[in-house]
């Protein structure tokens, strides 16, 4: 079982699906927190409308994706901030936008390739050096802003108009924070693939959450249960011949239904109250 | 001097009108209570005060200068918003809460004063659900006075709040306001505390009905008459009795 570890595909797998787990686990909290968890799912739907772009002009998928992603999550703040509309009516508006737009660019490239694929459902095992580098560069970046702006953002999800009435300059976190949002769905897109990337964002962080903890420790508890998952899902995979991005997911369902019948529902079930007073934003 | 001057504020949304030429000044050391009904715009007034809406008409000065154009001045203003919109659930402990208030580094020791000053600090690792009505507004104030502010607005802050932990509470307030110097702005629909613990009172209904000490209040048979029917249904309905 332990040569399994020799193989350097397998290396590079897990060293870029353990990062990713931390970058997830990190944003995704902050994310669940304002009641926005979707907004990765949408930012990741708008990237595979940037990488049907890409493919169908000739241009690095991931740039376009990211540029996209970027437009996107900033125009999104910005019209959350100028309207009334509800965030998850515009979260709904950019994720049936960027897809469509991805099915359209689909259907005058005549059909979907091979490239289309990986991106749609991950491919962790076929990560290269330079994938590598991406994804620990934007883990190691994000983190340091997090630590920098950590009190911030802890004040942004507990409530945005008190952190305002405090002083804080609210839009232009809120702008960081969403272009933070961005880089993280496009460099997790290896790993779990467009479709399943707001579960690693989301389900590390809701089991953590049901344990009923502080802050710190409930981020600490959601990257030590994305790592466990990724790392066993991936190696699951490999000895099972299974999809990765698949695996990793289904190890993070189990993990939530397990807490959530062994401390929500039978125990605590104010836990899972607390996700439906969430507050909106 | 004064800490807050309102001069011909008005605030309407779509053509209804919210505040209605508001006109009033708080000096230093002042408590002033706000009483109104629901929607008579006290929270928006506060709003208005803290900058949180900035289209309003008239003029707002804090400390000598408008919110809108010098935000930095809210850092001197401790604001406890209403207790049903605080996110009950959220991951954090008491100590983590404060501390998210303070931006400065080494903030330890200054989160760990405050908790002993709102009697807190054996409480320090507990959730905002794990708290009691009272410990959780004790709390809130405690995060809006980490920073040292020289005014502090409370809205509703005594809303399901126990009687004895009310007066608990307004202990507390009054140590801020005599022995801190803390200017303090709070509403209640509650005549019976605004009267007892305010030294100035505010009676608003979308316009300023009446803005003075407490003494010419209490003197006002007619505006006793008019406040005390809606403040004990109020009072009726939104406290708990042990």
């Amino acid at each position: 079982m332990l040569e399994i570890f020799q193989y350097a595909f397998i290396q590079k797998a897990l060293i870029s699906g353990i990062s990713l787990s931390v970058l997830c686990s990190i944003i995704g909290l902050f994310l669940v927190l304002r009641r926005q968890a979707l907004f990765g799912d949408a930012l990741s739907h708008m990237a595979f409308g940037g990488i049907a772009v890409g493919i169908y002009s000739n241009v690095y998928p991931l740039w376009t994706a990211f540029i996209l992603s970027i437009v996107a999550s900033i125009g999104i703040t910005k019209i959350r901030q100028i309207t009334n509309l509800p965030s998850d009516s515009l979260i709904a508006v950019l994720l049936s936008f960027g897809f469509s737009l991805g099915v359209i660019l689909i259907s005058l490239s005549n059909g979907f390739s091979v490239d289309l694929f990986s991106f749609l459902f991950g491919s962790i095992l076929l990560v290269n050096n330079i994938d590598i580098v991406t994804i620990i560069l934007s883990t190691i970046s994000i983190a340091i802003i997090t630590k920098i702006f950590f009190k911030k953002f802890m004040y942004l999800s507990f409530d945005e108009d008190q952190a305002k009435a405090s002083g804080l300059s609210v839009s232009k976190l809120n702008y960081l924070f969403v272009t933070m949002v961005a880089v993280t769905v496009i460099v997790s897109m290896k790993l779990a693939g467009i479709l399943l990337i707001s579960s690693l964002l989301v389900l590390p962080n809701l089991s953590a959450l049901l344990l009923g903890y502080g802050f710190k420790k409930t981020l600490l508890i959601s990257i030590i249960i994305s790592i466990s998952c990724v790392f066993f899902g991936i190696l699951l995979s490999y000895a099972l011949d299974l999809a990765p991005s698949g695996t990793v997911v289904m190890a993070l369902v189990g993990i939530f239904i397990g807490i959530f019948f062994k401390k929500g529902l039978f125990k605590n079930y104010a836990s899972i109250n607390r996700l439906r007073n969430m507050p909106h934003h | 001097m004064n800490v807050v001057d309102i001069q011909n504020l008005n605030y309407v949304i779509d053509s209804s009108v919210i505040l209605n030429d508001i006109s009033f000044s708080v000096k230093e050391g002042d408590f002033l209570g706000i009483i109104g009904p629901n929607g008579a715009g006290k929270t928006i007034l506060f709003y208005c005060m803290l900058g949180l809406i900035e289209n309003y008409d008239g003029k707002i000065d804090i400390l000598g200068s408008d919110t809108r154009k010098n935000p930095s001045i809210r850092k001197k203003i401790g604001y406890v918003p209403q207790k049903r919109t605080i996110y009950n659930e959220f991951p954090a402990t008491a100590e983590e809460i404060v501390s998210m208030a303070v931006f400065e580094k080494n903030s330890y020791n200054k989160v760990h004063s405050v908790l002993k000053v709102v009697d807190l600090f054996d409480q320090r690792n507990k959730r905002f659900n794990q708290l009691s009505g009272g410990q959780q507004q004790r709390l809130l104030i405690a995060k809006a006075i980490v920073n040292d502010p020289i005014l502090l607005i409370l809205d509703e802050p005594t809303n399901a709040v126990d009687l004895e932990q009310q007066n608990n509470f307004f202990t507390l307030l009054n140590k801020l306001n005599k022995e801190d110097h803390v200017t303090i702005i709070w509403s209640s629909h509650d005549l019976e505390a605004i009267s007892n613990y305010s030294n100035k009172i505010g009676c608003i209904n979308k316009q300023l009905f009446f803005h003075g000490t407490s003494k010419d209040f209490s003197e006002n048979k007619h505006l006793l008459n008019t406040f005390d029917e809606f403040s004990m249904y109020f009072h009726m309905h939104t406290h708990e009795h042990k």
